[in-house]
Order: C-alpha cells, then sequence, then structure tokens
C-alpha cells in the first residue's frame, strides 16, 4: 500500500499536506483501496469551519458510505471540484489529483494527534496482522 | 426482451375506449388540451398479459426460492395474510369514511386499536401510533419525539449516540431530524464497546440508538448498563426493531428500559416488501414519550365503539395520512391472530435456530469473527477465499448459480468483507441443508477453480452489471 512521505495521517485513514497555513487533505491508498469504486464525493462548501476529527465530509463506493473525519482543525478555503465529475480521481490518484479540500488552518500543534509516513506504515502493517 | 414501448404497434389497441364527443372535450379548458399524442405505447391486452407474464417470471422472490438476505427478514408471507387484505370491507374502503361516520369503519378501526394493543404487549411499550409508512420513516418519528421530549423539558440537546453494529439508516434518521451523530465501536464480543460508550456520553446527548440483536446478530448483553448510564444524562433509548423477528416472547423493549421502539411490520410480521409491496414502520412509545405521539388515535369507548381520538396537547402532529398503511397492518394483524402467543414464541426460537445451525455448519469454511451463539442471523467474512482472490461479492453472485438470492454483503460495514445470512424460521431443514451444501460448493470451489466463482453468474440473462459505471453514470428516464 502506497504511504506518501511529507505527509501526516489519521487513523481513520485520512492525510492532510501542509504548507504555511494551509492544509490540502484526501483520504489515503489504503482507505480508497478498502473502498473500492468510488462512486461520489459529497463536496463540502468553502467556508464551512471544522474540529480536528470531527465529520468533513461524505464518500461512497460502489461498497459503502463512509463518513471522512477532517484531521485538522479549520476553515474550507477550496474543493477539489473536479470530484464531482471524476471521484475515480480518488482511486487514481488518492494523494495527488484526488485531493478533496484545501484549509486554512490555526493550530500547527495539531499534527502531535496525527502519525507521519513512517508510523503510519507501521500502523498499517498492524491492520493487515 | 424487448421493452414495452418496443413492442407498441402503430394503432393497435386493448378495449376501445370510444373516441370523446365535442361536448365532453370543451369541457376541458384549452390551455389543459393535449396538443400532441399521447406516448403511450400501443399493444394489445394479450401483448401486455404476455410481456408481464414474462417479466414476472424472470423475478426472484421468496415465493420462489430461498432468500436469506440479513437483517432484511425476508421470511415467507402467510397467504392468509392477502386472503384478509381483499376483504372488500377492508380493500374498499375509504379512508375519511371513519372521520365521516365511524359507525361505517368499526372493522378497520377495531384492527389498528388490537394491533396496537397486541404490539405493547410484545414490545412492552404504552402506546403505538401505526401512521409510518416504513422503518427508515419510524426512525425519523422516533428522532422528531426524542427531540418533542427534550423541547418539553428544556433541555439542550445536540447528539445522538448510534453503535456501529445499529442498523445502517439509523444515523441518517437522527441527521436528518437535526442531530449529529457520535458513533461507539464494538467490543471483542460484538457488543458496543461500554467504555468508550461511556465516555462519550454527555449531557448533550439526546438519545441512544441501538439495533437488538444488533446487525452482527448478536445479542447486547450489557444493555442493563447502557441504559444506566443513557438514564444518567437524560438520554432517550431507542430500539430499532429490524431484528425484532429474534426475541418475540422472549425479552421485551419495554422491559429492558427502551422508550422509543420501532417495528417493521414488513420483516418481522411477514408482510410484502423488498419491491413486493409498502412497508410499515410502526412505534411505540413508553409513557413519558407517549403525550408526544403523532396524531390522532384510535379509541374504545366505554359502550366498546371504536372512536378517533385527537391527540394531547403536546403531540408532534401527523407524519402520514390516516393511519400509515393500513393495507399491511391489517396483513400484520392477521399474521399475529394466526400465529398467537406460543406461535410467535416459535418463530424466534426457529429464527435463532436455523441461524445457529447454519453457523455452526458453515464455521469450517468460512471465517466467523464474533465466535457465539448467534441470535437470527450470522456474519461470516469472506477472509478464507481471498486468499484466492475470491471476495465476498464472487461468492455472493455465485448464490445465484445455484438458486439462491445473495446474502447481504459488505454490511455491517464493521466486519470486512462481511457475508450475513438471515435464514428466517420459515425454511425447512432441507431447504437449508441444500443451502449449506451450496456455499461449501462455492467455498470448494474457490480453492481449486477460483476462476469460476469470479465469472458468476453464467445462469442469469445478465452476468455482472458495472455497479460502478451505473452509480457514476446516472440516466434517469422519464416518460
Amino acid at each position: 500500500m502506497n504511504v506518501k512521505d511529507g505527509y501526516f495521517y489519521s487513523k481513520e485513514h485520512e492525510w492532510v499536506k501542509i504548507e504555511g497555513n494551509k492544509a490540502k487533505a484526501g483520504i489515503s491508498d489504503y482507505a480508497q483501496h478498502k473502498l473500492g469504486d468510488i462512486t461520489y464525493v459529497d463536496l463540502p462548501v468553502a467556508g464551512k469551519a471544522v474540529k480536528q476529527f470531527e465529520v468533513l465530509t461524505g464518500i461512497e463506493s460502489v461498497k459503502a458510505a463512509s463518513d471522512i473525519y477532517s484531521p485538522m482543525t479549520g476553515k474550507v478555503v477550496v474543493v477539489n471540484s473536479k470530484l464531482e465529475n471524476a471521484p475515480e480521481l480518488v482511486n487514481k490518484s488518492p494523494y495527488e489529483e484526488g485531493w478533496i479540500v484545501e484549509m486554512e488552518i490555526s493550530n500547527l500543534s495539531e499534527t502531535s494527534n496525527l502519525m507521519n509516513a513512517a508510523a503510519y506504515k507501521t500502523f498499517l502493517s498492524g491492520l493487515e496482522e | 426482451m424487448e421493452n414495452i414501448f418496443e413492442k407498441s404497434v402503430s394503432g393497435r389497441h386493448g378495449v376501445g375506449a370510444g373516441t370523446p364527443d365535442e361536448k365532453s372535450i370543451n369541457k376541458i379548458p384549452a390551455s389543459l388540451r393535449r396538443s400532441t399524442e399521447s406516448s403511450l405505447p400501443e399493444l394489445s391486452e394479450l401483448d401486455v398479459v404476455r410481456h408481464y407474464t414474462k417479466l414476472s417470471k424472470l423475478n426472484f422472490s421468496v415465493d420462489t426460492e430461498f432468500y436469506p438476505l440479513g437483517s432484511c427478514t425476508m421470511k415467507y408471507n402467510p397467504k392468509v395474510n392477502e386472503a384478509a387484505g381483499v376483504i372488500p370491507g377492508f380493500a374498499a374502503l375509504h379512508p375519511y369514511m371513519a372521520m365521516i361516520d365511524e359507525s361505517a369503519a368499526q372493522g378497520a378501526m377495531e384492527v389498528i386499536y388490537n394491533i396496537s394493543s397486541l404490539l405493547c404487549e410484545i414490545t412492552g411499550m404504552k402506546k403505538f401510533t401505526t401512521q409510518p409508512y416504513a422503518g427508515a420513516h419510524g426512525e425519523l418519528l422516533g428522532m422528531l419525539l426524542t427531540a418533542a421530549y427534550h423541547r418539553k423539558k428544556g433541555n439542550k440537546k445536540k447528539y445522538i449516540v448510534v453503535p456501529e453494529s445499529a442498523h445502517g439508516t439509523n444515523p441518517a434518521s437522527a441527521a436528518v431530524a437535526g442531530y449529529s451523530i457520535i458513533t461507539v465501536p464494538v467490543d471483542a464480543e460484538g457488543g458496543m464497546d461500554v467504555d468508550i460508550f461511556r465516555e462519550k456520553m454527555n449531557d448533550e446527548v439526546a438519545g441512544v440508538m441501538m439495533t437488538m440483536p444488533s446487525t452482527l446478530g448478536v445479542f447486547e448483553k450489557k444493555i442493563k448498563e447502557i441504559v444506566e448510564i443513557a438514564g444518567q444524562h437524560d438520554a432517550v433509548m431507542y430500539y430499532d426493531g429490524a431484528n425484532l423477528n429474534a426475541i418475540l416472547g422472549k425479552v421485551r423493549p419495554g422491559d429492558m428500559g427502551f422508550d422509543i421502539v420501532h417495528i417493521n411490520l414488513h420483516k418481522t410480521f411477514s408482510t410484502p416488501h423488498g419491491g413486493g409491496g409498502p412497508g410499515s414502520g410502526v412505534v411505540g412509545v413508553s409513557k413519558r414519550i407517549a403525550p408526544f405521539l403523532p396524531e390522532p388515535y384510535v379509541e374504545k369507548n366505554k359502550t366498546g365503539k371504536f372512536c378517533i381520538a385527537a391527540g394531547s396537547r403536546d403531540s408532534i402532529g401527523k407524519v402520514a395520512s390516516f393511519f400509515g398503511n393500513f393495507g399491511v397492518i391489517l396483513k400484520a394483524y392477521t399474521y399475529i391472530m394466526m400465529l398467537g402467543k406460543e406461535g410467535l414464541i416459535d418463530v424466534s426460537e426457529m429464527a435463532v435456530l436455523n441461524a445457529n445451525y447454519i453457523m455452526v455448519k458453515l464455521k469450517p469454511f468460512y471465517d466467523l469473527p464474533y465466535d457465539r451463539i448467534c441470535m437470527h442471523e450470522c456474519v461470516f467474512t469472506a477472509k478464507n477465499q481471498i486468499k484466492n482472490g475470491v471476495h465476498a461479492l464472487d461468492i455472493a453472485k455465485a448464490l445465484i448459480d445455484r438458486g439462491y438470492h445473495p446474502p447481504t454483503i459488505y454490511f455491517p460495514q464493521v466486519v470486512e468483507e462481511a457475508i450475513m445470512i438471515e435464514p428466517t424460521e420459515t425454511e425447512s431443514k432441507q431447504e437449508i441443508d441444500l443451502f449449506i451444501e451450496a456455499m461449501k460448493d462455492i467455498a470448494a470451489l474457490a480453492i481449486s477453480d477460483p476462476e469460476k466463482i469470479k465469472n458468476a453468474p453464467s445462469t442469469t440473462r445478465i452476468s455482472r452489471p458495472d455497479e460502478t459505471k451505473a452509480a457514476r453514470e446516472l440516466k434517469l428516464t422519464c416518460f
């Protein structure tokens, strides 16, 4: 399972890439693999404020409908509108083209509640037994 | 197979409706008259009969085959229910009749009154409404009642707690009613993790929605503790009755401490569903919730006559027209009366026995994540078969070739690659044994010839529809 260096990960398999006070977020390769073909991403409205680990939005696949939790506290600035017509981007490119939201964040120290790539890899190997 | 529009032949008709005379046409305002031909298909009566009879032969139903769809309780619908349903005094009764002249609708009102009393006895609740049209509608009503209760008390509440083992519609119903959801995971035994529950409970929690037995097919052993914790925060306990089939006459939600119960009459009480007919999600409540129930009610006066009564001042109003899907209520009433108390107890015992029989027989072949005595359904996974590239979906498809409706798969979501089997009490041992053999055959093939399973089904008109394409590229056509 592909894990990207330089990103932070949550136990619920969301990733976040931080640049200054901006943070891009999406779901990990592991998550897209488990969900199967993504059929719909419920894009939140820009301006939505959300706390870390609260429900950010929802995602649907052929197998299930699931919640996506916000990896950081912040405000949604931009959403990836390409996903409206091409939800498969989450499957094809979970870390790049399949990003879901860009947020404005204020509390960088929240990353201590997340895992770095190495820790997430260990976490995943634990799940696979 | 051509669709009915493709079969249309210009000028062909079944019955001649005649040509309307000029006078009648003029009664319809010009602005409302059709300016083009209707696009209805033109066919003879025999064309139509053959078309739909052929379509019905492609249908899969509990009348033709075994339907072990977990969580859905696809039990046989006894024909005596239908016989009661077509009695003209019921079938042709206009719902307004009871409002115009109560004496002309005494029979129907008696059915509503009696089934409400019987369901109170079965569930341990104080009062029922028959209004909700289906399970999720009943859930939504339950949440609206929860909100009404807290509003009256002046409580400020924001959350509904839903364990991961609850019925899938619960969080949606709570969200539609305006609540945010707190999810609680399951423990190693498949019950709600009570330590995490205790930790997450707070005074802003309005209610707890539980499915009992849960969607893992197990009874919540710590229910007493859960009810106590909820009580400490004045949270209302909601019982999702989707799985009531397992506990009829054994234990009552009211006695366990639940305040609100919905029952799927179309599951436990054997009325058709799953495309076979409308449902009914009747809701029962405890004494403290009773004042908020939708109105009107059917009551019995001192002379034994039935009458329509308005609700209390606190009633939340109506959630459906009249008394809900009366035909469904009538059929469920027939079912309860035909079985009686002892019969209903037999229903639960046989449903649980059948599920445990399947669980024990298939355990050597399929992974069983929660290995304990189950209730009316058992949850396996495709873990053993995945090594050979065979997933739960493939196993489900291979069952179609063997004459069975696929079980529920990928649900509950807390179990990966879940295969959820609910045989119900209406299947015989011989039928269940044949199903077990089919499942064993699939498990063996998954090792010896996995490609064969992955290409199933091969006996149907369409093998595997492209589910992804269907979900991504919606094409909705209206005629």
